[in-house]
């Protein structure tokens, strides 16, 4: 009987698996082959069985900069859309209001409207002719270049990853107990004392994996990149897919593809290890 | 305990940056300008009324409608047995993250992979080779949800049903199928939602034959800068926030989604 239960198990299985096979596994396998290819001078492909690809790469001094100013940008992004959200989890923590569902709704609502449209609102709001810009010119500033550059990129995706980092913070917020908080209150530490000494160390875990969470989506993150750095900001995830679709040097893309997955790993390596650290 | 005035102010200025590209969208939507400024010079409808003549926006969509349909059904005719294997015990709990494994990759990654796969197989830029790019995603959505709504009904019930005599397919379609509906229509919206969104993989995928509405609002904001994309994101969201709605009237969404979290 439990035999036979399993082989039923495993055939309810079976179409799932399949498609995991065609078109996850089986693509993932062909891109990884196709890394091993070359690009001739002519930009046609030859089929080698080589590394030169990412030999290539590697001693271009471009995909070390651009490397370094994905990492960067992530960085930054991930650390302000921490700062961001993190009075916002506080207080849908805290508050007993009864509009605190509503709002922890409308804090991962932006997740259902599509970061194309989102983009679009943040060239309204940072373009030359933007509210930010025809406020500066009104009190006399000058138009500053908000868009198509670094701090438009900045900007952009430090917002599109916020709903992520909320929803990462609310599941950890649990550890945070009230009466702990209470308790520093009766005996007498003042408000600032006491979210540095107590609240602030018992949501540091949560803070962590919001963090990384935050920082691994920005690294894989397009959209918000292309779009607004509209053509002068090279991250990892620009470059894939110029070389994809604009320079069809498949081999490249592929390979820096694989780079990508490698980095990626690392850190979600990183992560698990600093994790259980925590935990022991 | 009480919310200090800092943390109100502060989590004040988070949800206002958090809100601001949405709230300006919803504007410039009705702005009558032929640029993304703001404030608008004056309001008008016209980016609407563009967006109603836009062939090219509206074959998009309803190439959208169809392909999300389609992805939906298949992903629940897979997940499905997938989720109700790993939900009964028949099937080790690791089949759920097997099966979830693509949404740890970048989608930019799999579109990739995707586009080497399909190119040679003159899949690009039609139905079957989109709706298996998408089958990827949204699949693992339907697996996670549905496990999560099928361990929550009682087993004993099924063994009641056997007891008075009824067959195992009997008590599946009487039992399993109506305490499963709200799972099932709450994962197949998801599903929906997620493939109607996807633009990354299927940018790659797509061509001037066949292209979905999320890659033709893309591409239009990659060489115009005017309100037309606002207008079309406005209308989704007025479709979405309806059809969410009515679907938590009906089955309670923030319970069924709530449990998954």
């Amino acid at each position: 009987m439990v035999r036979r239960v399993k082989r039923t198990g495993w055939l309810l299985c079976m179409p799932g698996f399949v498609v995991l096979a065609v078109a996850f596994v089986w693509p993932m396998i062909i891109l990884a082959r196709m890394s091993l290819n070359e690009t001739a001078d002519t930009g046609a492909m030859v089929e080698t069985f080589s590394l030169a690809t990412y030999r290539k790469l590697a001693e271009d001094s471009f995909t070390w900069q651009m490397t370094a100013d994905s990492l960067l940008l992530s960085a930054t992004c991930a650390t302000f859309a921490l700062l961001l959200a993190y009075p916002m989890a506080l207080l849908l923590f805290r508050s007993t209001s009864r509009f605190r569902h509503l709002l922890a709704i409308v804090a991962v609502a932006p997740l259902l409207v599509s970061g194309t449209a989102r983009v679009i609102g943040w060239l309204a709001i940072l373009g030359d002719r933007g509210m930010i810009n025809n406020i500066l010119r009104f009190v006399g500033l000058g138009v500053q270049p908000l868009i198509n550059n670094w701090t438009g990129v900045r900007i952009g995706l430090t917002e599109s990853v916020m709903p992520y980092a909320m929803l990462a913070l609310l599941g950890g917020f649990g550890r945070l107990d009230r009466l702990l908080e209470e308790a520093a209150a009766t005996l007498g530490a003042g408000p600032m004392r006491r979210f540095w000494r107590v609240t602030f160390p018992l949501t540091l875990p949560a803070v962590t994996a919001a963090w990384l969470l935050a920082f691994v989506l920005t690294v894989s993150a397009f959209i918000t990149p292309h779009l607004m750095g509209g053509g002068r900001v090279f991250v990892l995830a620009t470059e894939i897919f110029d070389a994809a679709s604009v320079t069809l040097d498949w081999p490249a893309a592929a390979a820096l593809s694989i780079y990508a997955l490698v980095l990626l790993m690392l850190l979600l390596g990183a992560q698990a290890t600093l994790l259980r650290k925590r935990r022991t | 305990m009480k919310v200090g005035w800092i943390t109100r102010l502060l989590a004040t200025l988070g949800y206002g940056f958090l809100l601001a590209p949405i709230i300006l969208v919803c504007i410039i939507s009705v702005s009558a300008d032929n640029y993304l400024g703001f404030p608008p010079s004056s309001l008008s409808l016209r980016w609407f009324v563009a967006l109603s003549q836009n062939s090219e926006m509206l074959s998009a969509a309803r190439t959208s409608l169809l392909l999300s349909a389609t992805v939906t059904l298949i992903a629940l005719a897979v997940g499905l047995p997938a989720a109700l294997a790993v939900a009964r015990g028949w099937a080790p709990p690791v089949v759920g993250l097997l099966l979830s494994a693509p949404l740890l990759l970048p989608s930019l990654v799999i579109g990739l992979a995707l586009l080497i796969v399909l190119q040679p197989l003159a899949l690009l830029a039609t139905l079957p080779g989109l709706a298996l790019a998408h089958l990827v995603v949204v699949m693992p959505f339907v697996v996670r949800i549905m496990t999560t709504s099928l361990a929550g009904l009682p087993p004993d019930l099924d063994d009641a049903a056997a007891t008075l005599g009824a067959s195992p397919w009997r008590s599946f379609w009487r039992i399993t199928v109506p305490l499963a509906l709200p799972g099932v229509i709450a994962s197949a919206t998801l599903a929906f939602l997620v493939s109607f969104d996807e633009v990354v993989i299927s940018l790659f995928l797509v061509g001037p034959r066949l292209t979905t509405l999320s890659v033709a609002m893309f591409r239009y904001t990659e060489r115009h800068a005017d309100p037309l994309v606002a207008a079309v994101a406005v209308t989704l969201v007025a479709i979405t926030v309806v059809v969410v709605l009515s679907v938590d009237r009906l089955v309670g969404f923030s319970r069924t989604i709530g449990r998954v979290s």
